[in-house]
C-alpha cells in the first residue's frame, strides 16, 4: 500500500474523502440472500406471470404504492424490491404506468434492494410503437440504476412470448438474491424453453461436471470455490506453471486439478479425456482463462497480438469444437451450458488494449453466433462481461487511477470476483435453458463499454 | 489371495539442486506439497486412503512420524494411516513395493507410495563430547552441578558435525566407491559423459512435449526441474575436472548426480479402486527382488541390483528381451554403464548364482524420459518418482509392455521391480 493510499484510508482522511463527495461505498448484500424488506409486484395489466414466477420462488409480496398525482407519495418502511410485469405494456401512453410505481419506489427501495422490470422484447411483430416502447424500458433501467443508491440496483429481463414461469424462476432469482450485487443496469433476454418447473435451487448444480480454466487463482478461483458451493464436481484447469495454486483450490474444493495449457492442440481432447475418466460428460465449460500483453497499438507487436488472442479466443473455439462432437466420450452433455468470459473492455474498446479488446469482444461474437445452432441440444452459450473486479491483477494498478476506476459505476466501487462467479453460476444453472446468447455485464454499470 | 496391484497416478514436485530454491523448506513440507498435488490430480481430497508410506535418508529428529506428520498437513482425511520406511536411495521404490504387497495381499484397497529428501536442511548434529556434556547438564540437579558440567565443554566441541554421505564399514564416501567400480569396470570418461548429456536431452524433450503435465506440480515458484540443463553437450561435459578418483579420474560433477531436494509420491490400488475412483490404471505391479553385496570385503557397492534383476527375471521367466522399458537409476552415469556391463558378464553373473549373463540392453530403451542425473536425486524420492513416471510410459506404449526398474542403495544393496502395462 502506498503512502498516498495509507493516508486516504486512515480515519483523518476519510473525513477529508467524504467531504470532498468521496463517500464510503455502499456494502452490498452478495450470496443466496432475499432482500430483507417485502417485495411489491407491480402487474401493470391482466399478466399473472411474474406473480407465478414469484410462487416458484417462494416468495410472498405486496401490492405497490402507485403515484396518483397529488402530493409525493412513499412507502412506509423500505421495501426490498419493486418487481414490475409490464410485459403487457406496449404503447407510450402505458409507459406513465410504469413510471407511477417506480416514483415511490425509487426513493422507499432499501440498501442493495432491486428494481426488476419484466416486459417484451421488441421486433416480435408488435408494431413500431411496441419496438420503441420495448427500447424506451431500456433507457428507463439504465437511468433508474443510476439514480438508485445504497447499492441498490435496476435489471430489466426481456421474457419473449411463450416462456414460462419455470423458464423465468432462475433469472428472477438471480437478480433478486445477492447474487446478483454487482450487476446493474443491465438487461438481457429469456425465452421459452421448456423447462421443467421446479422452484429455485439451493444447489443446481449438484453432481454435474464443471470445466473451469485458469482456475488457480483470481476470479477463476471464485468461480471454481462458487460453483462447487452449488454443488458441481469441478475440474480446475491451469497451466502447469500454476500447479501450485490450482492443487490448494481443487482440494480445497474437493475437485480436481488438471494442469493443460489451453492453447496445445490436444487440450480439448485431454479435458475431454480426464472427464471420460470418471464416466461422465461435461455439464458446464467455462473458458475463463485469459492473459493481458498491453501495448499501444503503436508498439503492439505480432507476438504480443497473437498470443493473447490465441488465449482468449482462438483457444476456446478449438476446445468447443473437440467437446462439442457429439460421439466426443467426456465431450458436452445435451442441455450443457458453454460460458465465455468478455470484458467491458472488449466492450467499450480501451486505450493500450486492442489485442485484449479484440479477444473479449471477439467472446461476446462467439458465444451469439454460437448460441442458435446449439439451440437443438439444449446447450446454451453465454458470456459474461467483468467490468473492474477486485484482483491481485487490478491490486496492481497505480492507487489514484485504481480508485478512479472503481468508483467510475454506479455502485461507487469495484466487484469482487465472486460477484462474476455467480452469474456464471446463474447462467450455467440448469433451469436457465432459456437464457442463451446473453452477455451479461457484471460492471456495477459502468460508465464504460454499454 | 492375491490382487492384481495397479498404478494410477503420481507426482513430485520439481527436484532442485541442494542449496536452491528449496533451501528453506524441510522433508515434512516437501512431503506435504507432493502428497497435495497427488490429491488434487486424483480428486481425492478428503478421502481415506489406505495407507501411506514415506521416508526420508537425512531425518532430523523433529522428523518424528514424518510421513503421518505429512498426511495430517495435507488434503488427505486425518483418518489416513501412515508409516515411515528407509532403505537409502531405494526408499521410494521400498516403499512401494510395502504398499503393493499390502494390496496383494488383501490388507488394503489403495496406498500411498512416497519419499522425500533435503539435502539442504540436513541435519547437523554436535559433537559426541558436547552432547554428552549438554545431557549431563540436563540432569543436573542444581545450579552448582549444572556449571560444573558446562565448565568441561572445551573449544573443539563447538564444531558441528555435518552428516557424511559415507560408508560406515569402509569410510569412502559413495562417489569414491564407484571410482573403483569406474575403474575396475573400464568405464570410459567419453561413455559417462554421452550418457549424461542423453539424459538432459531426454528430460528437455519430455518436459517439452508436455509429458510431466501430470506427474510434476510446481512447488515454491519452481515449475520445471531446476537442474535439467537442456543445451548441455558431451563437449562440455568434456570441459569439467574429476571430482572423484583423484587427478586421473573419469567422474566429473557433470556425470555425477548433484545433491538435491525434492519430494515424489505414488498412488497404488486394485482395479476395483481405481474404477470406484474414476482414475485410470497405467500399469500393474508384477513382482520385485531385492539384493545385498558384500562392500566391505571389496564388491562393487552400487553393483547389487545385478543379482535382483537376473533372479527377478528368472524367477518370471522373462529375458533382457520382454522388457520393453528399463529404468536404471542413475547415481552416477558410470553406475549405469558398470551395471550394464555386469548384465553381459558371463562370469560375474555367475559368481552371483545367476545361470548366465542377463544380457545386452540396447540404450534406446533405457531410461527414455532422463533419470537422476538431469533430474536430481533427492534420495528417498527417487523410486517415488520412478514407479509413475515408468507406468505412464508403459500405459502411453499400450497393454502388455512390460518396464523394470532398478535402483542402488548405500550399504550395498539394491531394489529391482517389474511393473507391466494393463
Amino acid at each position: 500500500m502506498s503512502a498516498l493510499e495509507k493516508a486516504f484510508y486512515s480515519p483523518v482522511g476519510r473525513k477529508v474523502a467524504a467531504k470532498a463527495g468521496l463517500a464510503e461505498p455502499p456494502r452490498l448484500r452478495r450470496g443466496r440472500d432475499f432482500p430483507r424488506g417485502p417485495l411489491v409486484l407491480a402487474p401493470l395489466g391482466p399478466s399473472t406471470l411474474v406473480e407465478r414466477t414469484l410462487a416458484l420462488v417462494g416468495r410472498a409480496f405486496e401490492a405497490p404504492v402507485v403515484d396518483a398525482g397529488e402530493e409525493a407519495p412513499g412507502y412506509g418502511d423500505r421495501i426490498g424490491a419493486l418487481i414490475v410485469d409490464a410485459t403487457d405494456v406496449s404503447t407510450v401512453a402505458e409507459l406513465e404506468g410504469l413510471r407511477a410505481v417506480l416514483r415511490p419506489a425509487v426513493r422507499g427501495v432499501e440498501r442493495s434492494g432491486r428494481i426488476i422490470v419484466v416486459a417484451r422484447p421488441g421486433g416480435a411483430g408488435g408494431g413500431w410503437e411496441a419496438d420503441a416502447v420495448a427500447r424506451a424500458l431500456d433507457g428507463i433501467n439504465r437511468t433508474v440504476a443510476k439514480e438508485l443508491r445504497g447499492g441498490a440496483t435496476s435489471t430489466l429481463i426481456y421474457v419473449h412470448q411463450g416462456a414460462t414461469p419455470a423458464d423465468l424462476v432462475s433469472t428472477l432469482g438471480f437478480v433478486l438474491q445477492g447474487r446478483s450485487a454487482f450487476v446493474d443496469g443491465q438487461a438481457w433476454h429469456v425465452r421459452p424453453a421448456s423447462t421443467p418447473e421446479a422452484s429455485l435451487a439451493e444447489r443446481p448444480l449438484e453432481g454435474r461436471i464443471c470445466v473451469v480454466t485458469g482456475a488457480a487463482r483470481g476470479i477463476g478461483a471464485a468461480i471454481a470455490r462458487t460453483l462447487a458451493r452449488d454443488g458441481a464436481v469441478v475440474v480446475a484447469v491451469d497451466i502447469p506453471q500454476a500447479g501450485e495454486g490450482l492443487a490448494a483450490v481443487a482440494n480445497e474444493i474437493g475437485g480436481t486439478a488438471l494442469q493443460l495449457d489451453i492453447t496445445a492442440d490436444d487440450a480439448g481432447a485431454r479435458i475431454a479425456a480426464h472427464v471420460a475418466a470418471r464416466g461422465e460428460r461435461i455439464h458446464a465449460m467455462i473458458h475463463n482463462a485469459g492473459i493481458t500483453r498491453d501495448k499501444m497499438l503503436v508498439n503492439t507487436d505480432a507476438a504480443r497480438w497473437g498470443a493473447v488472442v490465441d488465449v482468449n479466443l482462438a483457444a476456446q473455439m478449438r476446445i468447443n469444437e473437440v467437446l462439442l462432437a457429439p460421439d466426443m466420450p467426456g465431450g458436452m452433455a445435451d442441455d450443457g451450458r458453454i460460458i465465455g468470459v468478455a470484458s467491458t473492455s472488449g466492450l467499450a474498446g480501451n486505450k493500450g488494449q486492442t489485442n485484449y479488446a479484440a479477444s473479449k469482444a471477439g467472446v461476446a461474437g462467439l458465444v451469439i453466433a454460437m448460441a442458435p445452432d446449439l439451440g437443438a441440444r439444449g446447450i446454451t452459450v453465454n458470456a459474461v462481461a467483468p467490468g473492474f473486479i477486485e484482483t491481485d491483477m487490478t491490486a496492481k494498478i497505480p492507487f489514484v487511477q485504481r480508485e478512479v476506476f472503481r468508483r467510475s459505476n454506479s455502485l461507487s466501487q469495484g466487484g469482487s470476483p465472486v460477484d462474476v462467479a455467480e452469474t456464471i453460476g446463474y447462467l450455467i444453472d440448469p433451469a436457465s435453458r432459456g437464457v442463451t446468447g446473453q452477455v451479461v455485464r457484471v460492471c456495477g454499470q459502468n460508465l464504460v463499454g454499454a | 489371495m492375491h490382487h492384481k496391484v495397479v498404478v494410477v497416478g503420481g507426482n513430485r514436485i520439481p527436484f532442485a539442486k541442494a542449496g536452491g530454491p528449496y533451501a528453506q523448506a524441510s522433508n515434512h513440507d516437501m512431503l506435504t506439497a507432493a502428497l497435495d498435488g497427488l490429491v488434487a490430480r486424483t480428486g481425492l481430497s478428503g478421502s481415506r486412503v489406505g495407507e501411506v508410506a514415506g521416508g526420508a535418508v537425512l531425518k532430523h529428529p523433529n522428523d518424528f512420524n514424518l510421513t503421518r506428520e505429512a498426511v495430517l498437513s495435507s488434503a488427505l482425511s486425518p483418518s489416513t494411516p501412515a508409516c515411515d520406511l528407509q532403505q537409502a536411495c531405494a526408499t521410494g521404490l521400498e516403499t512401494t513395493m510395502y504398499i503393493a504387497n499390502k494390496i496383494a495381499l488383501g490388507q488394503l484397497d489403495s496406498g500411498i507410495a512416497a519419499g522425500a529428501d533435503s539435502a539442504s536442511d540436513a541435519p547437523i548434529a554436535v559433537s559426541d563430547p558436547l552432547r554428552r556434556i549438554l545431557l549431563e547438564a540436563s540432569r543436573a540437579r542444581s545450579a552448582k552441578q549444572r556449571i560444573a558440567a558446562f565448565a568441561k565443554i572445551r573449544p573443539g566441541h563447538l564444531a558441528p558435525l555435518a552428516p557424511r554421505v559415507a560408508e560406515p564399514r569402509t569410510g569412502l564416501s559413495m562417489g569414491e566407491h564407484q571410482a573403483l567400480t569406474t575403474t575396475r569396470w573400464g568405464i570410459t570418461r567419453e561413455a559417462q559423459d554421452e550418457l549424461a548429456a542423453a539424459s538432459h536431452h531426454r528430460l528437455a524433450e519430455a518436459w517439452d512435449r508436455g509429458f510431466f503435465d501430470d506427474l510434476v506440480t510446481p512447488y515454491l515458484r519452481v515449475a520445471k526441474d531446476a537442474l535439467l540443463r537442456p543445451d548441455t553437450s558431451v563437449e562440455r561435459l568434456a570441459a569439467l575436472k574429476p571430482a572423484f578418483g583423484g587427478p586421473e579420474g573419469t567422474m566429473t560433477a557433470g556425470n555425477s548426480t548433484a545433491l538435491s531436494d525434492g519430494a515424489a509420491a505414488t498412488l497404488l490400488a486394485t482395479e476395483e479402486w481405481a474404477a470406484e475412483h474414476h482414475l485410470t490404471p497405467w500399469a500393474r505391479i508384477v513382482d520385485a527382488e531385492v539384493a545385498a553385496v558384500d562392500h566391505p570385503a571389496g564388491e562393487d557397492l552400487l553393483l547389487a541390483p545385478v543379482g535382483a534383476t537376473g533372479r527377478l527375471l528368472a524367477r518370471q521367466g522373462l529375458t533382457v528381451a520382454d522388457i520393453d522399458l528399463f529404468e536404471i537409476h542413475e547415481a552416477f552415469a558410470s553406475t549405469v554403464l558398470a551395471t550394464l556391463a555386469a548384465w553381459q558378464d558371463e562370469d560375474y553373473c555367475r559368481s552371483l548364482g545367476l545361470d548366465g549373463a542377463i544380457g545386452t540392453l540396447d540404450r534406446a530403451r533405457l531410461n527414455v524420459t532422463g533419470s537422476s542425473l538431469a533430474v536430481g536425486h533427492p534420495f528417498a524420492a527417487t523410486g517415488a518418482r520412478i514407479v509413475p513416471t515408468l507406468a505412464k510410459l508403459l500405459h502411453e506404449r499400450g497393454p502388455g509392455s512390460r518396464g523394470l526398474i532398478s535402483v542402488c542403495a548405500a550399504g550395498g544393496q539394491g531394489v529391482v521391480a517389474i511393473l507391466e502395462a494393463v
